[in-house]
């Protein structure tokens, strides 16, 4: 359950509307399920009282569309921004890749998105989904209806939730979190304590299911390049052909190699894999490098903080003790 | 109609396997997959594999030929191998349908001789759906989920799996299996039937229609101004020509071996920015236009060079994996009017 | 015995203004280092970019060695600085993939080091031959 409801945020949107601040907004439009939201623009009152949805799906993260939208014209978007979501705002608005005088940046409080995936491996046939008191319950065609505990349902990027805060927006709805401690890094220990030999197989099994659809790439917030080398047959390593497994991690280890010290960790990537290949373990990998090589840094933090992969001191790590440091680790 | 008892499925399989490479649909970590059967695969009990069949006829990469350059020579090196003889199990009768679909393409003149080869080669063994999900509409194309087609049709029920065969590959198949089946009267697959009509009735796609769109409707839809709704929030991503069983779209690429040239044929999908590019560079420059192509593909341009027959099977596999959660049943609801309410 | 006929391939990236240098002093001084070593002249180590490396695998290579000036000695005062982030990262993710570490080398080599650059050359050969082929990042595509 979101703390805020839905008729709180439409209206909100209405008011916004009506007042002239904002000319359309951006929010999540209903779909044939409960957990089918797909984000689109609404530019009415009635749209909105028909369309928009708010609750346990709305899990996309609306930063990256601001890029496409902020450019169709000369009014402002009201966009609703939970606490990840800011971050990559924030870091886009580092980048320079979208014109913050066009947006008006709501912030909702998050209480962590639900997996569907979830629910659908032990549930067939789910005809709607809703919640009370912390346990989700699914109305489903074949096994009645099937009760879950919220926290089950979480994918990793809510379970390891590593902020509560807004750090953008330009009125917040509800009260503001904290930043959190959270144990997302984890995972990837416990990749770095297994052998090489371990790690090779981990990663050829999760990666050799890519089917090299490119969502992980094109729901990024920090991919917005015009063009993508993955897209150009000039570049030599265009997609397509995945003839066997080094495409797939030519193809990952340049993707979140490109984000590096620009992700901001939303989980976009995870979310969308339609393979459940666990993407933000790579991230998530340069983030812990990058924080204990370079010091604790949170991209999208701040607006205009400086990456450390574009930036330098003159003592740092050199690259064959940052791989020994690995072995250390083991 | 011969039968087999659930809990001897594996003889039934080990029987199959001795003249054919056998593939079922497993349970992975990724869901239900296609994968060969060595002997301790468990068939799913999912409704349907994460990606379709299509793979076992048009693989989403293969190597075409070779070319190999010697001085001023160029040998083309034919990289074909007879294929041999494999049978599928589990087919879905919508993913049964999907092979009508590509046959019409790569089986017309000029015909794919790849695609002809494994398709010669290959026995399809359809099973009804017993659970048909909720993202299901595959009789807004009139297939029926009940009574697939196949070379084998079977019928899965509490305790048993019904078999008939429904073409000679089948007959040939079931002969390899006659000793492991008894023979069955069609009782219980007519009452496994009547349930499983009454379950599509209460699917909640049930009333979704396609009689808005086909033959010769492209000026009706193609300036329509709901695409734009439509587009807006798509990302590009190709998930769901990819998980498509019907999408049958493709790019040769070729890779430099140094002394030489790997020719690959491989998927490629209409919603990526360089699809079909040419030396003028891309037909379609927006995401609007892109996908656009898709839906009229498949529910437009391709009944009208197929006489009426809809390039979609509603497998439901786009509903369910779009990773913004736009597809083909909004789209035919937006555009279909009045009769999709 | 085929361990001993069997000869990697190695990709050297060379800073134009050391690195490079350096290897046409080992060259001019007679100094011997294994013919398997293929140099490929970057204008400072920071152009080498991780695609790159990963190009240099698919193609052949069975061990990829970037050599720059040493820190602080930079043409352009700052590349090799970040060539030193860039790699500890891409390394630091290779390994995390389970690629062998020895595959990969940074190395800082002046214009006066000929004697440095041989020797790095060939230890790098050395461990690299000791691995093997690569198999962990060949693209089969490519393969003859």
């Amino acid at each position: 359950m979101q703390e805020i409801k839905r008729e709180v945020l439409v209206n909100k949107a209405k008011e916004l509307l009506s007042d002239g601040t904002v000319d359309r907004v951006l929010g999540w439009k209903r779909g044939e399920f409960d957990y089918d939201v797909t984000p689109g623009v609404f530019r009415s009152a009635e749209e909105l009282d028909s369309g928009f949805v708010w609750g346990d799906f709305c899990g996309a993260n609306f930063s990256k569309y601001l890029v496409k939208e902020t450019a169709k014209g000369e009014g402002r978007v009201l966009v609703f921004l939970k606490p990840c979501d800011t971050y990559s705002f924030n870091q886009l608005l580092t980048e320079h890749r979208f014109d913050r005088e066009k947006v008006y940046a709501l912030g909702v409080p998050c209480n962590g998105m639900l997996d569907i995936s979830r629910i659908k491996e032990s549930a067939e046939g789910i005809v709607s989904v809703c919640e009370e008191d912390g346990k989700v319950t699914a109305d489903t065609l074949y096994d009645g209806k099937k009760t879950f505990d919220r926290d089950a349902l979480l994918p990793d990027r809510c379970s390891n939730c590593k902020s509560k805060k807004h750090v953008a927006y330009d009125e917040l709805l509800g009260s503001d979190g904290e930043v959190l401690d959270s144990g997302r890094f984890d995972e990837v220990e416990k990749l770095e304590k297994m052998t090489a030999d371990e790690r090779f197989a981990f990663w050829q099994g999760e990666l050799s299911r890519c089917i090299r659809c490119n969502a992980c790439r094109d729901v990024c917030p920090a991919c917005t390049c015009e063009k993508c080398v993955f897209d150009n047959p000039d570049s030599g390593v265009e997609n397509k052909a995945a003839a066997d497994s080094f495409e797939e991690k030519m193809f990952h280890i340049i993707r979140a190699f490109h984000v590096a010290g620009r992700c901001t960790d939303c989980g976009e990537c995870s979310r969308v894999c339609p393979q459940h290949i666990p993407l933000h373990l790579l991230n998530r990998k340069f983030i812990k490098d990058i924080d204990e090589f370079y010091g604790e840094y949170q991209a999208g933090a701040e607006v205009g903080s400086r990456a450390p992969v574009v930036n330098y001191t003159t003592d740092d790590i050199e690259p064959s003790q940052a791989v020994e440091r690995g072995e250390q680790n083991a | 109609m011969r039968k087999i008892s659930l809990d001897r499925l594996d003889a039934l399989f080990a029987a199959i396997s001795k003249a054919y490479t056998l593939y079922i649909p497993t349970d992975t970590k990724a869901g239900a997959k296609f994968e060969k059967w060595h002997g301790e695969e468990r068939l799913s009990d999912a409704l349907n594999t994460v990606r379709s069949p299509k793979d076992f006829f048009f693989p989403q990469t293969e190597n075409l030929m070779d070319f190999k350059v010697e001085g001023k020579n160029i040998e083309v090196i034919d990289t074909r191998s007879e294929c041999g003889d494999f049978a599928v199990f589990g087919v879905r009768a919508c993913d049964v349908k999907s092979f009508d679909i590509l046959d019409r393409v790569f089986l017309s003149d000029p015909v794919d001789s790849y695609y002809k080869n494994r398709r010669e080669h290959g026995v399809i063994i359809s099973l009804a759906c017993t659970k048909p999900a909720e993202t299901c509409f595959c009789h807004t194309f009139g297939i029926d989920a009940a009574s697939p087609e196949g070379d084998v049709v079977c019928h899965k029920t509490e305790d048993a799996l019904y078999m008939e065969a429904r073409s000679e590959k089948g007959e040939k198949l079931m002969s390899a299996v006659s000793d492991i089946t008894e023979d069955a009267d069609s009782a219980a697959v007519d009452a496994q039937k009547k349930l499983i009509e009454d379950r599509l009735a209460k699917l909640p796609l049930a009333e979704l229609s396609a009689d808005a769109f086909g033959d010769g409707k492209t000026s009706e839809f193609f300036n329509a101004p709901e695409w734009s709704e439509l587009s807006e929030a798509c990302l590009g991503c190709g998930t769901c020509t990819f998980v498509c069983p019907t999408c049958q779209c493709y790019d040769i690429k070729d890779f430099n071996t140094g002394h030489g040239v790997k020719r690959f044929r491989c998927w490629d999908s209409c919603m990526y920015s360089d699809f079909t590019k040419m030396s003028a560079g891309q037909p379609r420059l927006t995401q609007l236009e892109r996908f656009r192509q898709r839906f009229m593909h498949k529910l437009v341009y391709y009944p009208t060079n197929n006489d009426g027959l809809f390039s979609c099977v509603g497998c439901g596999r786009c509903v369910a994996k779009c990773p913004i959660h736009m597809n083909i049943v909004k789209v035919m609801k937006k555009l279909g009017g009045s009769k999709n309410g | 015995m085929q361990v001993n006929e069997y000869k990697p391939l190695i990709v050297a990236f060379c800073c134009n203004w050391c690195s490079y240098a350096g290897a046409d002093l080992a060259g001019n001084n007679r100094l011997n280092y294994p013919a398997d070593v293929k140099i490929i002249r970057v204008p400072c180590s920071c152009r080498v970019n991780p695609m790159f490396i990963l190009r240099a695998f698919q193609r052949g290579a069975d061990g990829v060695i970037i050599c720059g000036c040493h820190p602080g000695d930079c043409h352009y005062t700052s590349g090799n600085y970040y060539t030193r982030r860039r790699m500890a990262l891409l390394f630091s993710m290779l390994d995390y993939l389970g690629i062998e570490r020895e595959r990969t080398r940074v190395e800082w080599v002046s214009a006066a080091e000929g004697a440095k650059f041989a020797a790095t050359m060939k230890d790098f050969a050395e461990k690299v031959a000791s691995l093997g082929e690569n198999k962990r990042l060949e693209d089969l595509r490519c393969k003859k």
